[in-house]
């Protein structure tokens, strides 16, 4: 039965795949239609719909026309220089790519590391999960400048604190609360019965993590490095705006935003392009998703 | 020599407390090297407890356990058993063949090994072509099978089986009871087998266990009378019939003083 079977299988996840990337090209023309349609029927300057004023204004300093924003790529990024705004999103972009890169490895190990001390001692975790939960209310505002003096202060071994990775810790702090909660319970999912199983074969703690815990661990770890690599992408933007760490697309939509009356269509160039961070960022987790769930049953993937 | 020998043994879960459970009461039972034991009655007669008593899943409460001629938790840590329970319990994102080898991975032994035995076992029980599948590519009765290949991959003396056959449908089941025979008389295995089902118990046991539940103990031991090596024909035996009336006659018995249910007449 089986040859035949893995083989539909693979077929049909191809098929759904490429309908996915379909639907997701589908959406963005949508989205782009929605655009222009509110620009064609919504109030220049802006209205009141029952009383209320949330009809934005829908003017070309508000809202400029799609092809504007794209057009604005193949220009010039300021008028004294040659360096077109494509060039300059996209590196930007990939400067904050790596910085939120290493947050999320930071976060996910962290979080991981926490999630097996927790499913391991029960009064650590009563201990610290409260403590982890409380820590996602602070403010990411307010926590950046304190990283970011404390880490001015480090100094390891002659080995001196770089600017950028202040950003990355901010980003690790947003990133290793999803996989340590989504891993804890995971590390607990694994049934009663196979847990007596290892037992039976005289399996070690740690054995018994390795073999068992851990692998079916798995589904929920995925979908948890999906959230912390998004959390990754939004710390370390908001870190390089309140820190003012220059280099990255989080300091050009600053940038370009206090040009906005005059140059509308720039700032929209650098949200795009931390649109396409998170996509690559999440795109990267997905990759790594498939690599995870290539042998379990395709109903229990994500 | 016996390979399971209990003496008064007795397990009462929350002693002392007002949920206080009895689930077996000064149960002596020997079972010898070689022989098939089932243990039948109706739930909650505590067999599921004796077998895990026996595993060392849990310690008894009084009374005294020898498994292989050594305490119950040294048989277990020397991995002088194995087991197979209702549900496969194999690992999803395990191969067929890996789940075979996990008992030995936890053993140390070289991968070039563990191969070699995992191939083995998979000759034994019949699945060769389906090494390098998936559990979720298997049907339930092949999924049991590998099951079994797994409880038997460290060449145990003896094998521990909690309703192993209990979600199968009927044709599957007759079918790996004939297997399972064969596989165990050719090892050499000692097998305690819990069950709800009289036929199952009587075609595949020298002896028959009956407990009874509240608090959980020994009723009867019964003698199956079958001559011979046991096959397809066996179910037709006139000792058969035989074997299955005495055990209906003890669960009876049970069954008058208990309003327990949960035995099957098939």
């Amino acid at each position: 039965m089986a040859e035949g079977d893995s083989a539909a299988i693979r077929n049909g996840t191809v098929r759904r795949r490429l309908r996915r990337a379909a639907m997701f090209v589908a959406s963005l023309v949508l989205v782009a239609v929605l655009w222009e349609l509110y620009k064609v029927v919504g109030p220049e300057a802006g209205g009141r719909l029952f009383g209320w004023n949330i009809l934005p204004r829908s003017n070309d300093r508000a809202m400029p026309h799609v092809w504007e924003m794209l057009s604005r790529y193949g220009r010039p990024e300021i008028r004294s220089s040659d360096r077109k705004i494509w060039s300059v999103v996209l590196a930007g972009a990939w400067f904050s790519f790596r910085l939120a890169l290493v947050g999320f490895v930071i976060g996910s190990l962290l979080g991981l590391g926490l999630s097996i001390v927790m499913a391991r001692f029960r009064f650590v975790e009563r201990g610290v999960l409260p403590y982890l939960i409380v820590s996602q209310t602070v403010p990411l505002i307010a926590l950046a400048p304190l990283v970011v003096s404390w880490g001015g202060k480090l100094e390891i071994f002659g080995w001196e604190w770089p600017r950028w990775l202040s950003a990355s810790v901010l980003g690790a702090f947003l990133a290793f609360f999803p996989v340590a909660v989504g891993a804890l319970r995971g590390l607990r999912s694994a049934p009663a019965a196979a847990v007596e199983l290892m037992e039976s074969y005289a399996a070690s703690w740690w054995q018994t993590l390795r073999k068992l815990r851990f692998p079916s661990a798995i589904p929920y770890i995925v979908p948890a490095l999906k959230l912390a690599a998004s959390s990754s992408v939004i710390g370390v933007v908001v870190a390089e705006i309140s820190t003012g760490l220059k280099g990255g697309i989080g300091r050009l939509i600053i940038e370009y935003a206090r040009e906005a009356t005059g140059d509308p269509a720039k700032v929209f160039t650098a949200v795009f392009g931390a649109a396409l961070l998170g996509l690559a960022m999440s795109g990267f987790v997905t990759l790594a998703d498939i690599y995870m769930m290539r042998n379990r049953p395709k109903e229990a993937s994500t | 020599m016996s390979a399971v020998e209990l003496t008064g043994v007795s397990k009462i879960f929350n002693k002392g407390a007002g949920n206080q459970v009895d689930a077996l009461l000064d149960i002596d039972l020997s079972i010898s090297t070689g022989e098939f034991v089932s243990l039948i009655g109706p739930s909650g007669c505590g067999k599921s407890t004796l077998l895990r008593l026996i595993a060392n899943l849990i310690e008894p409460t009084d009374g005294s356990l020898i498994v292989n001629g050594k305490s119950p938790k040294q048989a277990r840590l020397d991995q002088d058993y194995g087991m197979a329970f209702q549900q496969s319990g194999l690992f999803e994102w395990r191969s067929v063949a890996k789940n075979i080898e996990l008992p030995l991975e936890l053993k140390g032994w070289s991968a070039a090994k563990r191969r070699e035995r995992a191939l083995e076992m998979l000759e034994l029980v019949k699945l060769t072509d389906f090494a390098d599948h998936y559990p979720w590519q298997l049907s339930g009765g092949m999924q049991q099978r590998v099951a079994i290949a797994r409880a038997l991959a460290v060449h145990p003396a003896l094998l521990l089986m909690d309703e192993p056959f209990g979600a199968l449908d009927e044709m599957t089941r007759e079918h790996m009871q004939s297997e399972l025979l064969s596989i165990c008389r050719k090892a050499g295995t000692t097998v305690v087998f819990v069950t709800h089902s009289i036929p199952e118990a009587v075609y595949l046991s020298n002896r028959v266990v009956v407990m009874s539940p509240r608090p959980g103990r020994i009723t009867e031991v019964i003698d199956v009378e079958i001559k011979g090596d046991r096959s397809d024909s066996t179910r037709d035996d006139k000792a058969f019939f035989s074997g299955i009336s005495a055990v209906r006659a003890a669960l009876r018995g049970v069954e008058l003083d208990s309003t327990a249910r949960g035995i099957e007449d098939r």
